[in-house]
Parts: structure tokens; sequence; C-alpha cells
């Protein structure tokens, strides 16, 4: 009985064909996949680690055979643009609502408010005029890495920034909605709003001014989320992640200092006192233990549980709108912040997380989990399919939550449900894959 | 026999009294004693009974016991009613002088750039500076100081050198010195435990008892070991009893007690008074500026900044360690440390007693790598007095051992002399080979051992070492840890042909399991 009869579709190759369209980790561990075989530029590949410009412009008319694989979904932006996850998450939230009542419905509340502009823009100085004197971020909806964001908290500051910045094609419809908030060409129109290149669309969001702080440094914390499929959804927890700290000393007296507000290690590195030899990330295992010392392990618990609740919740309110083609699987980069009263908030998803390593420790992570990614791709078809572990990362719903118990007999209704997550444990990856691929490895011989 | 040994016993406490009497403990236990009278329980008759058994029920004859048990792990035990106050110090005459001479030396390097760099050693801040200190006091780290021309007072591997120079004039073998009897560095020959007594001495940490760091693994289920653990963490936390503790934590503090715990070893309650004192050590150094301080900058800046963990808290480390210069209640601890504090002189009045002052305040002058003893400690204490205390005593009963000559089980000379012994009978083909390649192991272990391996492993696993040296009272571990180490890495050691190819090996200790590698080689290895 070959276990390749599992995985339908996959032929045996004698090579996998592969193209990668990035020149980082990626790229080393592609290429030192036992059996994968770069290709050149026109040549056919049966996966493609590509970037989200060429899925833009080439998915829609490209044929892909029933095994080829690549690394995006062609509408992910849906949960990673900033002005999308607000729509699809407020929409979600009203849905659980409706069917399940109120108090089920704040388990959605963990994206702070934001609104969109210029659409939203009424609804926005609504908002703001009601809690005078707090802090809003201004993020552009497509740009990544820190860049185009500012904090505010007069509203004369925005129209000032609008006068300031270079113009964009359609920022007259920015500034009109400023002056005139009774104009009624303000919101572009929807089509527009969906082509990610065109329109400079913005988010106001509130600004979270009780962050967590150890050391007396803001921090926020990355988490990696493969997800193979959304119809119906499976979605993967890696262990390891990290902590990135900002390089200053926190204080809301400096709103200019968006070295100290934003902890992208991307605009870390530009700051003036940037020392690229000293690593400004702490492994997520340091995090857990650092928090379990200071706060006990139950708080420490119940922390992580709202944060495996913020994948689930934001992946499900995505799962209608994404178009969960057979081919496609994607590794998100969440970037989450935790307040002092421990709460989780959800600050983006990343569709291209960076994979470029910043030190020896980075890169070590960024392979193992490069490398977990592509054994649960399963390109080889060495799975069953019925793995709730492979290498660092943890099945975490699957169609469903997973448990951690054997045989799936418990639900979260349950007492003793535990969630198959593991998030800052220990990752004995490699005695693990020893251990699911030598049974597999003997099976296929014979 | 008899008579001595109570003579012995009423002594010590004799001075345990004497070191209580005047404490604030002292002054609250009379408090309470006053306040018990209006209570109906306590009769006339029967007073002294009645006041014992009320202190006993209301917790704090606990107290006096932990305060009697700190007293006692910390004090040597006396050894001779007219034994001079140097040999509470330090009972072997050459270790005494070298100690001096090591002082000496390095009192004039720091004399030596004070001069080229015409610095004081003390001044007193003008006001504006103090006020700026005060706004940045929790931020010190974003100061940027020209600390160019500040040099450590002295590294590690010049204070290994005067310890290979130790000898005792004393001590004559008979032998030529061949390969067979001076294979290490160390030559002063003082007793260490060998394998069977350390396994005797640490028997908690068998294969057979449960252990943190080996038994809470997420294969291991947490009903057979770790819950039950917990439980009696939980206990003895409740029963608030120091010595049970002690007892508890050799075999491991669960994360989430081990603050708690360590300061109930340590006696440390962080009372009013205690907070005050910090505040008042704060206001000196607002004060006045030592040149001591740029010494630790210096030292903060090049070792905890730039270590992947610890480079959070540095400005915890600065709030730790200028305070801790200035805390003059540590020069309590050179009545029992060979170490005597440098003796400065006010401008003009060299050599008038009436003149004399310690520099710095405390009497320790750093060296490089001192502020690693803080970094760990930041894990666990946030509260900046608290921490403060918690390292002032790691200090004064274990971290002054590992730079000071002398004698003593746990000071740095005999856990060097631990270490090599260990090597050279359980290993010694290894021992052996990198003698003869010239790296011998001591200097490569040196400089974990100084540190308390801080830095060097990973955080979790130096914290449940940490545990050990509390539980039993003592740095012996740091020596079995070394040697376990270079048997763990034996055979990558067996093949390299170099001191740097062995350092190479040796570098990153950051994924070794302490507790497996103890356990292994106190337990498991054929001998």
């Amino acid at each position: 009985e070959s276990r390749s009869a599992f995985v339908a579709g996959l032929e045996p190759r004698a090579c996998i064909r592969f193209k990668c369209a990035l020149t980082n980790t990626i790229l080393d561990i592609l290429r030192r996949r036992p059996g994968w075989v770069e290709v050149k530029e026109e040549g056919e590949w049966d996966f493609y680690w590509c970037d989200v410009s060429w899925l833009r412009e080439n998915f829609d008319h490209t044929y892909m055979d029933e095994h080829v694989r690549i690394c995006h979904f062609r509408n992910h932006y849906e949960l990673t643009r900033k002005n999308y996850i607000v729509k699809n998450l407020k929409r979600f939230r009203k849905q659980i609502e409706r069917e399940a009542g109120k108090l089920e419905a704040t388990k959605c509340d963990f994206f702070p408010k934001t609104f969109e502009m210029p659409s939203e823009y009424h609804l926005f100085v609504e908002e703001f005029r009601k809690n005078p004197g707090i802090t809003w971020i201004m993020k552009p909806v497509a740009r990544s890495q820190g860049r185009g964001i500012f904090l505010f908290r007069k509203l004369k500051d925005v129209i000032d920034w609008r006068k300031v910045k270079p113009a964009g094609p359609h920022c007259s419809l920015f500034v009109a909605p400023l002056l005139l908030p009774t104009h009624p060409s303000c919101s572009p129109s929807l089509d527009d709003q969906k082509d990610e290149t065109q329109v400079e669309n913005y988010v106001a969001q509130c600004y979270i001014e009780n962050p967590y702080l150890i050391g007396g440094r803001k921090f926020d914390l990355r988490v990696y989320v493969l997800v193979m499929s959304y119809i119906p959804l499976k979605a993967w927890l890696y262990r390891d992640g990290f902590a990135r700290f900002s390089n200053t000393r926190f204080t809301l007296s400096s709103i200019d200092d968006q070295y100290v507000h934003l902890t992208n290690v991307a605009v870390q590195k530009t700051a003036p006192d940037y020392d690229p030899e000293k690593g400004c990330k702490w492994m997520i295992q340091r995090f857990r233990q650092y928090l379990t010392a200071k706060h006990g392990a139950e708080v420490v618990e119940t922390l992580f549980a709202e944060m495996d609740n913020i994948f689930i919740k934001s992946l499900q309110s995505v799962q209608k709108v994404i178009i969960s083609d057979k081919h496609c699987f994607e590794l998100y980069g969440y970037d989450i912040l935790i307040d002092q009263d421990l709460k989780p908030w959800l600050l983006e998803v990343n569709a291209s997380p960076s994979l470029t390593a910043s030190s020896q420790e980075d890169y070590e992570l960024k392979c193992h989990l490069l490398k977990d990614t592509l054994h649960i791709v399963d390109m080889e078809g060495r799975l069953t399919g019925k793995e709730k572990r492979i290498g660092g990362f943890d099945l975490m719903w699957n169609d469903g939550p997973v448990s951690r118990a054997e045989g799936n007999v418990d639900t979260p209704e349950n007492g003793s449900f535990m969630a198959n997550t593991h998030l800052g444990y220990n990752n004995d990856r490699k005695k693990q894959l020893k251990q699911l691929f030598k049974p597999l490895h003997t099976q296929q011989k014979v | 026999m008899m008579l001595e040994q109570d003579t012995g016993l009423s002594l010590a406490i004799a001075q345990i009294v004497q070191r209580l009497k005047g404490s604030s403990l002292h002054s609250q236990l009379e408090r309470q004693a006053r306040g018990s009278l209006h209570k109906p329980e306590i009769k006339l008759e029967s007073l002294k009974e009645d006041i014992k058994e009320f202190l006993k029920t209301s917790g704090w004859e606990k107290r006096l016991q932990n305060a009697v048990y700190s007293e006692l792990n910390v004090f040597p035990s006396p050894c001779h009613p007219a034994a001079p106050p140097e040999h509470i110090k330090e009972p072997l005459v050459y270790m005494r002088k070298a100690q001096g001479s090591w002082e000496k030396r390095i009192l004039k390097s720091l004399n030596s750039m004070c001069t080229e760099l015409s610095i004081p050693l003390a001044r007193k801040r003008p006001i504006g500076e103090q006020k700026e200190l005060l706004n940045k006091w929790n931020e010190m780290g974003t100061d940027e100081p020209d600390l160019t021309l500040f040099r450590p007072v002295y590294a590690p591997k010049d204070f290994l050198e005067v310890l290979m120079n130790l000898r005792n004039p004393n001590y004559e073998n008979g032998d030529q010195p061949s390969f067979r009897n001076h294979l290490g560095l160390i030559q002063v020959p003082l007793k260490v435990k060998d394998i069977p007594e350390l396994k005797d001495y640490f028997s908690e940490l068998g294969l057979n008892t449960g252990q943190l760091g080996i038994d809470d693994s997420t294969e291991v289920p947490p009903e057979l070991f770790e819950n039950e653990h917990i439980r009696v963490g939980q206990t003895v936390l409740t029963e608030q009893d120091s010595a049970a503790a002690q007892q508890y934590v050799r075999q491991g503090c669960p994360t989430a007690l081990r603050a708690e715990l360590w300061a109930l070893i340590l006696n440390i309650s962080n009372q009013p008074e205690d907070i005050l004192y910090y505040e008042q050590l704060k206001s000196n150094v607002i004060q006045h500026d030592l040149l001591v301080d740029s010494l630790i900058y210096k030292d903060v800046k090049l070792t905890a900044s730039n270590d992947d963990y610890y480079f959070v808290f540095e400005d915890y480390l600065y709030q730790v360690l200028l305070c801790f210069s200035r805390d003059t209640s540590v020069l309590e601890h050179f009545s029992y440390n060979s170490a005597t504090p440098p003796k400065s002189y006010i401008r003009g009045k060299l050599g008038m007693e009436e003149y004399a002052v310690f520099y710095p305040p405390n009497g320790v002058i750093p060296f490089h790598g001192f502020s690693m003893y803080v970094a760990p400690l930041c894990f666990l204490y946030h509260e900046p007095s608290k921490l403060y205390q918690i390292f002032r005593e790691m200090y004064v009963r274990f971290f002054f051992r590992l730079h000071s000559i002398s004698s003593h089980p746990s000071g740095i000379v005999s856990l060097c002399l631990l270490f090599e012994t260990l090597l050279q009978t359980h290993l010694p083909q290894l021992f052996y080979h990198l003698r003869e390649i010239g790296a011998q192991p001591l200097r490569i272990s040196f400089k974990w051992m100084v540190r308390a391996f801080s830095g060097y492993l990973a955080t979790d696993q130096l914290l449940l070492l940490w545990d050990r040296i509390l539980g039993y009272n003592s740095l012996e571990i740091l020596a079995v840890l070394a040697a376990a180490v270079f048997a763990f890495r034996a055979v990558n050691l067996m093949e390299v042909t170099s001191l740097a190819a062995a350092e190479a090996v040796l570098a990153d200790l950051s994924t070794l399991k302490v507790m497996p590698l103890l356990q292994i080689f106190l337990f498991a290895t054929v001998t």
C-alpha cells in the first residue's frame, strides 16, 4: 500500500521543479531540499514561491496542474490589507452576534477601532470627538515595514499632513472630505479600492496607549500561521516566534519619534542608535517564561488562548471571501500587541512576512519554519493527512478545533479540552520529524 | 569532647544573638510582644510561655527562625574563641598575602586610570546635573557618555594568571615536577570533593529523584512529578519556612514560584525600611558621581547591553549597580571575605587614617562582566528595591567568592581545582590531549565559573542552575557543570588541534540542558 495513494493527484516524480521570486532564506531552503530542482525563467514548474505582484498579474491566466503549489491565495489581501480585514471582521462580528449573542461576539474585539479613509471619515470624526485626547495612528493600507505611518491627537495634524505630503493620484478626494465633510464625491468607488496599486488609501486606527512594557520598552509579537486551505479551514501554528523590541524607551510624550512607537525591525534599523549587532528580538519561549515568572502560569495560559482565538477568528472572518484554490497555501506573519492588562490585540497580518534573517538565531528560526512549511505542503507525498504535528507546526484548526488529546474525543464544550497549540513551547522539531518520517519512509520502500 | 561541642554551640548562639540584636526584626518582635500584652490569652502568671506561644502562632517565631537560618548560612561557624578576625576572613596566611597583593595591583590600576584621565574618584554633582539624572533615572541607558578612555580595571583572565601563580610555601611533596602531578594550572593543595563525595552531597540530583529541568519536559506527564512538586512549593511558600525552601529548591523551582522562593531563602521581605534604604542610596547616586560609575556604565554597555536577552534590562542594571557601589552595609561581608575594601584618602591627607574612606563606599571594585551577576535576576524581580536587595544578598552570600582568593570550598580557587581534578580523574585522555595542544581546560572554563555561567547558558537553564546554588548553599556545582560540559563535548574536543579550535567547540553553550548534563556526569558515568 503506497502512502502516495492517499495524496490524490500526486504523480511520483523524479524531481520537483521550483521557482522562487525571493533571494533570501527561502531560496537557500529550496535549493537544499533533496529532489528539488530550480527551473529557469520560462521553464515549467511544480512549485512557485512567488511574490504578490506576480500573483496579481499572472494568477488569473496561468494554468496549473492539480499537483502544482503556489505560496499565496489570490485575494489574500482580504486578510492582510488593513482596510479589508477591518470590514471582514466587522461583518463577521455582526454575524456572530446574530447567531450566538453579544457575549460571544466580544471574542472578536481584538482589533483596535479602525476607520477607512476617506470613506469612513465621518464615522471617524464622530469617534474622535467622543474620545478627546486619545492618540490615533494613521497607516497606509498597502505599505509595509512601517513606511508612511504617523501618530496624531488633533484633527489639525491630519489636515496639515495632507498638505505637506506629495500628492497621490486621489489625494484631492482625501483632502476634500476633511474640509467639506458633506461633499458628495468623497468616497472613491469600491472597484478602485480593490486595486492595490493605484489608490493611496489610509486607515485611522486607535493607538494602544498602554502597551505592556518590558524593561521600559514596547514590543510586539510575530507569530507564524500556515493556512493550507480556507474551505475547509485548515491552519497550523508554529511554536517559535519572537518579540520585537523598540530600541528606545516608551513614552507618550514623543509622538514624533516613530522609532519608539514602531516596532517593525525594518524601521528600527534606520533609528540613529540602532546597532545591528545588538539583537532587539526575544524568542517567544523566553517571552513566555518571563511572563510566567512574573504573572504565573494560569494568567499566561489565558493570554495565549486569547491569541489562538485571534488567529482562528481572523481566518474565519475571511473564510467565505477568500478564493480557496487547492493550489494555494500561505504562510502568514501575525503581529500581536499585548497591553498592560495582558490583552492581546491584532495589529496586522502579513502575507509575505520577512524571510530575511537579522541574526544567526533568526536565520535558524526561519530555516526551520520554511522547512516545516514545505514538509506540510508535502510535494513529496509522504504524509497521511492525519498528522496533528509536523516539525514545529501544530495543527490548530481542521474544520473545527483540534484537541491535544489523542483521538479527538474532546470538544471545546467538554471541560477538559486542551487546544493543540504550543506557541512558546519547546520546539524539538528534529526529533519529531525523525519519528514522523521514519515509518513513512520504510512503508514507501515496501 | 562534649564540652568543646557545647562551647562551640553556645559561642555560635551568642554570635547570632549579637548580630540579630538591634536589627529591625528584633524591634519588631519587641513591639509584637508588647502589643500582645493586651490580649486576653496572655496571663501574668505564665507571661513568658504565653508570649512565646503567641509569637509562634502569629508566625513571628517562623520569621525569627528564618533570620537565624540565614545567619547560619551566611556567616562561617566560629572556629575558636581566640581566633583573630583575619582567620575568619581567610585562615591560610599565603592566601591572605596573595589576596593582598592582588588588591594592591587593582588599586594601582584604578589610581593610574584616575591620574591619566584627571578624573577625581568622587565629586559632588552640580544641581543642574542632579535634576537631569533624577529625570532620567528610569532610562539611564539612553545616556551615551564617552567611555572610550575608560577600561575595565581587570578581566577574568588577569585574575586567572594570579591564581595560577599561587603557591603554598609550606608545601613540599618532594616530587620532581613532572607531567604526572602538574597537569593543571592550579598548584595549591586544597581539599576538594571527589565524585563519590559529590554524589552524596548532591544526592537530590540523583537519577531516582524528580528534577525540574528534566522531569518537566513535554514528554513526561505532569502527574508523575511536576504537579506534585508545584503543590509542595506552594505549601512551602504558605508556611514561609526558609529552611524548607532551601531544601525544596534542590529539585528546581517552578517558574511561577521562583521569585518568591528565592526571596524566602535569602530572607528578603522588602519592608518599608528596606525601600527607604534603597531610596537613600538612590539619592546618594543623584548627589555624587563616582569614578566607578563610569566603570559600571562601560561594563553594562560591553556585556549586558550586547546580550540578546539581557539588553532589555539595561536600565535596571544601572539602577542596581550604581546604588550597590554606595551601599556601606556591604562592608559587613568583609568580615568573612578574604578581600579587604580599598582605602582612599582625602586629597592631601595621604596615610592619615582619620581621613581615610573606603572606595568605592561598598568596597567592591567592579570588573569586566560584573553586571552579568545582576542581569538574570531582572527576569524575576521588577520592583527596583526588591531586585536590589536580592542582588545584594546574592553577592554577599555567593558572588564575592568568585573573585577573591581564599581557601573556602566555594571560593574560586577551590572551584578551579575541583574542575581540574574532576576532569583529570574522569577524562584523563581528554585532559592530556588538551594540555598537549596548549588548551588547558581551565583557560576556557574559568570565565564560565567566575560569572556563575551568566551570559553563557540560556536564561531558563541558568536559573535552574542558580536554584541549586541556593539549595546547596555552595558554588561547587559550577565546577561540576564545567566538567560535565567538557565531558559532553569530549568527542569534538579530542579532534581539535589548537586552543582556538577548542574555544570554538565550547563557544556556544546556549543549547545545553544543565540538569541532564549534571545528572549524567555525577550519576551515570562509569568511574
